[in-house]
């Protein structure tokens, strides 16, 4: 399940997960050595023991694997040890790249509400409309992001701009299908009820409808804040790796920096799981100030 | 007049519509009259369509809405003389389908064929035995599920360049991609169905002498049925765009993802579209008949009785 809920850490979880979590990182600085040996055995001495082996693995410049410790201090170099605004700064890329998910995300927001209103109260919208809005879900839509930038880029539009485009379009679909389904949650008995009130579609949408499909939204927010971030960094890709997290990526690909690579990818997933944060933060305020529920 | 058949309306729609476009190219004669009057008569097309019941009716109106869709790009690309290396209209699209349509198939099979089909079946494979297998454990179950949907939620699509260096520019490294990108939803999703089945029914096969095994196979796994397959439609799209995507940080002179950027860069955008559609097909081909077939293995389920 993408952008699935994250389990609260409860006190009989937490043990297990913290289990895996060191048996990952042991399993990790096994691979290390065993990736990172042929090429290890190359740069020691003659006569070099076991010993240093290991140690030169986990230490090496360009390993294939890098072990833990070496991404974490990139991490923390490049996160603390420039200024922020120094192009040499993950702070730097990865604001570049969150501003970019972030502008998407909001237009996708704007976006998905707008079509999913529509498409609740307009019957042509509905049988016209969705079945592409389902469809164009089943199309690797990030596929089209290298020509969006360079046709983008052609009309003299860079920067934020084209990324902002790719990323609202990912993120665009799941919160249109989630707000219809949210929209369309009110129990038809209770729509009748209001409807006996003389309630009109605007008091209707804003009592029931609306509060309703809450419970929707926020579940679509994790995934389009998930697909939003992904969007951002490939539609970097292609400008030739200029800033932000998909550049730090390219380039690490091209100069053959893995720990670099491991930094930045390090970095998304962090950012990632902050957004997913973030949204279950307001869900959980939204849902105290309605008494708990959603 | 809004009682006639829509289909009538239809008709006269699509022939106007066919007459702009054929006006449009020449500048033989009038384009505004025949597109208003095509416009007008879809739209009422449509709005009779969606009115009425029956599959037909519920095919019509959204095959007709891209039709419009199309037709509009077409002619106003075409009428405002946007530039080809903006926006290429759909005939030109189609026409450069047909003329590459053996290097369309070459790319096909190099991204599809090889990557996305070997990275899907090993990534859903073994996503699903590491979740049987890790079944019998509640500790590792409680250890690794966290794990798995915090990692589902991350841009897995970034370690395509440490594949790429891992094992190379040829299809072996997309496979790579797409097998890490479907692992986890496919974990995540087979551990939620495999505890579906209830008490109750879990009961009643042990009053039967059931072994692991038999429950297994008999109950939990038919109950796992519909997470196992939302799984799998999730990542036939996760696949395909683990592959195209991965095809951008380097590969050989193939594939759909190497096609697509290095076009784009050269201004082919006929070409860029048309591989496009290559993808869009694949990816829709591939979830519909994911689809049918969850259909026919899940006809129990209630999201699926009372439907058909």
């Amino acid at each position: 399940m993408r952008g699935g809920r994250l389990s609260s850490p409860r006190a009989g979880a937490i043990l297990p997960l913290v289990v895996v979590i060191f048996a990952l990182i042991a399993i990790w600085y096994l691979g290390a050595v065993a990736l990172n040996a042929p090429q290890a055995r190359d740069q020691l001495a003659e006569g070099a023991g076991f010993r240093d082996l290991v140690a030169q693995t986990w230490s090496m410049e360009r390993p294939v694997l890098p072990a833990p410790h070496q991404i974490a201090t990139e991490l923390a170099e490049s996160l603390f040890g420039r200024p922020i605004t120094s192009p040499r700064s993950l702070v730097y890329h990865t604001w570049v790249t969150v501003s970019a998910a972030l502008a998407g995300l909001a237009l996708a927001l704007a976006l998905g509400l707008t079509l999913a209103i529509g498409i609740v109260h307009v019957r042509l919208l509905d049988r016209s409309l969705m079945p592409w809005v389902i469809a164009s879900q089943t199309v690797p839509v990030l596929a089209i992001a290298p020509m969006v930038v360079v046709v983008l880029g052609n009309l003299g539009i860079t920067g934020l701009v084209p990324k902002a485009a790719i990323a609202g379009y990912l993120a665009f679909f799941p919160i249109t299908v989630g707000m219809v389904k949210g929209l369309r949650a009110p129990d038809p008995l209770q729509i009748d009820l209001l409807r006996t009130y003389d309630a009109g579609p605007v008091q209707v949408f804003s009592l029931l409808r609306w509060p309703a499909s809450l419970g929707f939204l926020f579940p679509s927010l994790r995934i389009a804040v998930a697909l939003a971030l992904v969007g951002a960094i490939v539609a970097e890709l292609p400008t030739g790796a200029q800033a932000g997290l998909g550049a730090r990526l390219l380039a690490g690909s091209y100069y053959g920096q893995t720990v670099q690579i491991w930094a930045a990818l390090l970095m998304a997933s962090a950012t990632s799981l902050l957004g997913l944060a973030v949204v279950s933060m307001v869900e959980a305020l939204v849902a105290r100030r309605r008494g708990g529920r959603l | 007049m809004r009682n006639a058949p829509p289909f009538i309306w239809a008709a006269i729609g699509l022939i106007a519509a066919g007459l702009a476009r054929h006006v449009v190219a020449d500048g033989t004669g009038p384009v505004l009259a025949p597109s208003l009057i095509a416009l007008l008569t879809l739209f009422l097309a449509m709005l009779g369509f969606a009115r009425r019941e029956g599959w037909a009716a519920r095919l019509a109106t959204p095959a007709l809405f891209g039709l419009v869709l199309l037709w509009l790009w077409e002619m106003l690309v075409i009428g405002f003389a946007v530039p080809f290396v903006l926006l290429p209209p759909p005939s030109a699209i189609a026409l450069a389908f047909i003329r590459h349509l053996a290097l369309l198939w070459q790319d096909f099979a190099q991204t599809y064929l090889h990557a996305v089909i070997a990275g899907y079946g090993l990534g859903c494979g073994a996503g699903f035995l590491v979740a049987l297998a890790i079944d019998r454990s509640p500790f590792l179950k409680r250890g690794l599920l966290p794990m798995g949907n915090m990692i589902s939620a991350m841009p897995i699509v970034g370690i395509a360049p440490i594949m790429v260096m891992w094992f190379g520019f040829e299809w072996p490294s997309k496979a790579a991609v797409v097998v890490v990108m479907t692992f986890f939803p496919m974990l995540v999703n087979t551990t939620a169905g495999l505890a579906e089945a209830g008490a109750i029914e879990r009961d009643l096969m042990r009053s039967y002498a059931a072994g692991y095994g038999v429950t297994l196979l008999k109950l939990r796994l038919p109950a796992a049925l519909p997470h196992i397959f939302t799984a799998l439609k999730l990542n036939a799209t996760l696949a395909l765009i683990g592959a195209v995507v991965a095809e951008f940080f380097g590969t050989p002179i193939l594939g759909m993802g190497f096609r697509i950027s290095t076009e784009a860069a050269k201004m082919n955008l006929d070409l860029v579209w048309a591989t496009i559609t290559v993808a869009a097909l694949a990816g829709s081909l591939s979830f519909g008949a994911l689809a049918l077939l969850e259909r026919l293995v899940t006809f129990w389920h209630p999201s699926f009785r009372g439907s058909s």
